[in-house]
């Protein structure tokens, strides 16, 4: 295979392992921006995930299937902001409540249901988002390089990728160009100021938890019904905190923190790529020194390159009306 | 009067062989990916199972899911009395041989692990053997002459299975390429069906049109790979070629189900012995699969191939490379 077909190829899984990373980060900056630290998104995922996985099983649709897992992630987003923002707690421990019971819960109740150790059985395509071919995708192979580039990477991905792309944009026109997204990042600097405008801090961090929620359900069903083929447990292995982590990189911002997430996609399609793999000059690489590449890129890129992230002032801290 | 103590001795003689029959209250310990795993914990699941239809005796059993948990469960099943504990996985070693020298009494089988003890039977397989055979009908599946292979944590002992699949492709053809991928160094590598497809798709792309997975729930996204690629899988541990029928060319069995099935009746028959068994293809304890599912896929020639590669193995004309006795893969 030539360099540029592997380069395609290494790009094209980038964007299939980074969709869910996506997702997830832009459902946490909804959620962080408001002034409400959320670590459940792992949890929120894996819930989603096992949802989706579930519904998909029983009804033979993937539709129906993507609104489990987004009903799943509303609704322990509300959990979650009903232990934040209505009685105050530690926004830390209850997310962290949160992924505890995602991951005993999935595995007990699909044992309770489907009797494969917390799997949820295989799916037909027709129950899962399959890859879907972009107009004139093939058409326009003829174009050197821009051809085979919208062909091989940019077209044959699943829809929920696509809506991944899209909720970056989204979320970006909505932090920054709609009345709400002004509000939702007021609340998650100065609360009292909000509160003084005569606007409930309540209502609008509820508000994000929801659209978190709903993001991260996205990405819970993504990867039990579009990656994958059924819920496994434990499924997310970490996603949601890398998720985080890339969020934090990108500086709580929706493009920086897709950058981000593209970066560690890449990486992590890098490392299985290079597995194995003859390169000139060095020879083979140990499948150790590979798999560690990520964290090792990642350590530079953050002591050396991207700065200081500063989180919005009120995340983390209740919101008390009286003092 | 003697006949009333004749009657009582008898009846207690009776007594005693019914409870020397029945006697154990065997206890089984899962180990990660759950005892429906479709691969090895399922295989010694299926084997318990069968005891418990045919003697009627219930067991215990436990499912390991974290590492700190093994210890604790195996000596639960002790404290409780059950006899044998039958512990699962290469893992499960180093627990039980602490928990063996506290229970003496108690009798042990690991399956997949050694502990030497007195009071532990451990059971290992010679999986590269089994590989060998599934490596050569790989290579012979494999238009592209290349096949592929997915491990779990990268360890010595699938490091074996890799091994013996590149000894037995190798045999079949020379010139067959074979290309390894391990999917992590820690334990979520057996539970990480995403990453599975990933590494799959990465090898198709470099001319792998047959692949073996050896990575327990990874295999999964393995095997979901190959069925929308359209390339062939081969299962292990269990018999997997019916979970995508017409892309599974067929899979390694190792028959952990006869081996926990063995563990149990020889404990009732007090058969029962400590030390090691090895269980090769002379033994039976491994080989491959054949069914209806992928029988359009297998042909007589390869058949034929694999039958006497077989044959050779047992009559040891042809030897197969342990991994694990010099930690390389050489042959």
């Amino acid at each position: 295979m030539d360099t540029l077909a592997s380069l395609f190829a290494i790009l094209d899984a980038t964007l299939r392992v980074s969709a869910p990373l996506i997702l997830a980060a832009m459902a946490g900056l909804y959620s962080e921006r408001s002034g409400i630290v959320d670590i459940s998104l792992e949890g929120k995922m894996l819930a989603s995930a096992f949802a989706a996985g579930a519904v998909a099983a029983l009804s033979g649709s993937a539709w129906p299937a993507l609104g489990a897992g987004i009903m799943v992630g509303i609704a322990l987003g509300l959990v979650h902001g009903f232990a934040c923002i209505t009685h105050r707690g530690n926004q830390v421990v209850s997310g962290l409540a949160i992924n505890i019971l995602a991951s005993g819960l999935t595995v007990v109740l699909g044992i309770a249901w489907f009797s494969q150790g917390g799997q949820t059985p295989s799916l037909a395509s027709e129950a899962r988002f399959m890859p879907l071919e972009l107009p004139f995708a093939d058409a326009a192979q003829v174009i050197p390089i821009i051809g085979p580039f919208y062909h091989d990477v940019i077209s044959g991905h699943n829809f929920l990728v696509y809506v991944a792309w899209l909720a970056v944009l989204a979320t970006w026109w909505v932090v920054y160009r709609t009345r709400f997204g002004l509000r939702l990042r007021a609340v998650g600097e100065n609360p009292l100021a909000v509160d003084t405008a005569g606007l409930s801090v309540s209502g609008l961090r509820y508000r994000a938890v929801i659209i978190c929620g709903a993001l991260a359900g996205v990405a819970g069903t993504y990867l039990s019904i579009a990656q994958n083929a059924a819920f496994v447990r434990e499924m997310t292995a970490g996603q949601g905190y890398i998720a985080l982590a890339a969020l934090i990189f990108g500086k709580w911002k929706p493009l920086p923190a897709m950058l981000a997430c593209l970066m560690f996609g890449f990486l992590d399609a890098l490392a299985i790529r290079l597995q194995g793999v003859e390169l000139p000059l060095i020879g083979e690489v140990p499948v150790q020194a590979i798999q560690a590449l990520p964290y090792v890129l990642t350590v530079i890129l953050l002591a050396g390159f991207i700065g200081r992230a500063i989180a919005p002032k009120a995340v983390g801290i209740p919101y008390l009306k009286e003092r | 009067m003697t006949i009333s103590r004749l009657g009582v001795i008898a009846g207690m003689l009776l007594s005693a062989s019914v409870a020397t029959a029945a006697d154990i209250t065997p206890a089984v310990v899962f180990d990660m990916g759950g005892k429906f795993d479709k691969s090895f914990n399922q295989g010694v699941y299926d084997g318990v199972e069968r005891f418990k239809a045919e003697s009627g005796i219930e067991y215990r059993e436990f499912e390991v899911t974290n590492e700190t948990q093994r210890e604790q469960a195996i000596r639960r099943m002790a404290q409780r009395g059950a006899n044998p504990i039958l512990g699962v996985g290469f893992a499960q070693a180093g627990p039980m041989e602490t928990v063996a020298k506290e229970f003496p009494d108690v009798k042990f089988t690991l399956i997949d692990g050694v502990v030497d003890l007195p009071n532990v039977q451990s059971v290992v397989f010679k999986e590269q053997e089994g590989s060998f055979l599934v490596g050569l009908l790989a290579a012979m599946a494999s238009s592209n002459q290349s096949v592929g292979f997915v491990g779990g944590m990268d360890i010595p002992l699938i490091r074996r299975f890799a091994c013996g699949f590149e000894q037995g492709a190798k045999h079949a053809s020379a010139q067959v390429d074979v290309v390894q991928n391990m999917t992590g160094t820690t334990p979520s590598a057996w539970n990480d069906p995403g990453r599975g497809s990933e590494l799959a798709k990465g090898q198709f792309d470099r001319g792998v049109d047959v692949i073996y997975a050896a990575a327990g729930g990874t295999g999964v996204g393995v095997y979901q790979a190959a069925k929308d690629g359209g390339k062939l899988a081969i299962g292990v541990d269990s018999n997997q070629n019916y979970l995508h029928p017409g892309t599974m060319l067929t899979s390694m069995l190792k028959r952990v189900d006869v081996a926990a099935y063995n563990a149990f009746k020889d404990a009732m028959n007090d058969t029962w012995e400590p030390g090691m068994k090895v269980l090769g293809l002379a033994e039976e304890g491994v080989g491959w699969a054949l069914d209806e599912n992928n029988e359009s896929l297998i042909t007589d020639e390869m058949k034929a191939a694999v039958d006497a590669a077989a044959a050779s193995i047992v009559a040891g004309d042809i030897t197969v490379h342990d991994y694990m006795s010099d930690n390389t893969c050489t042959y």
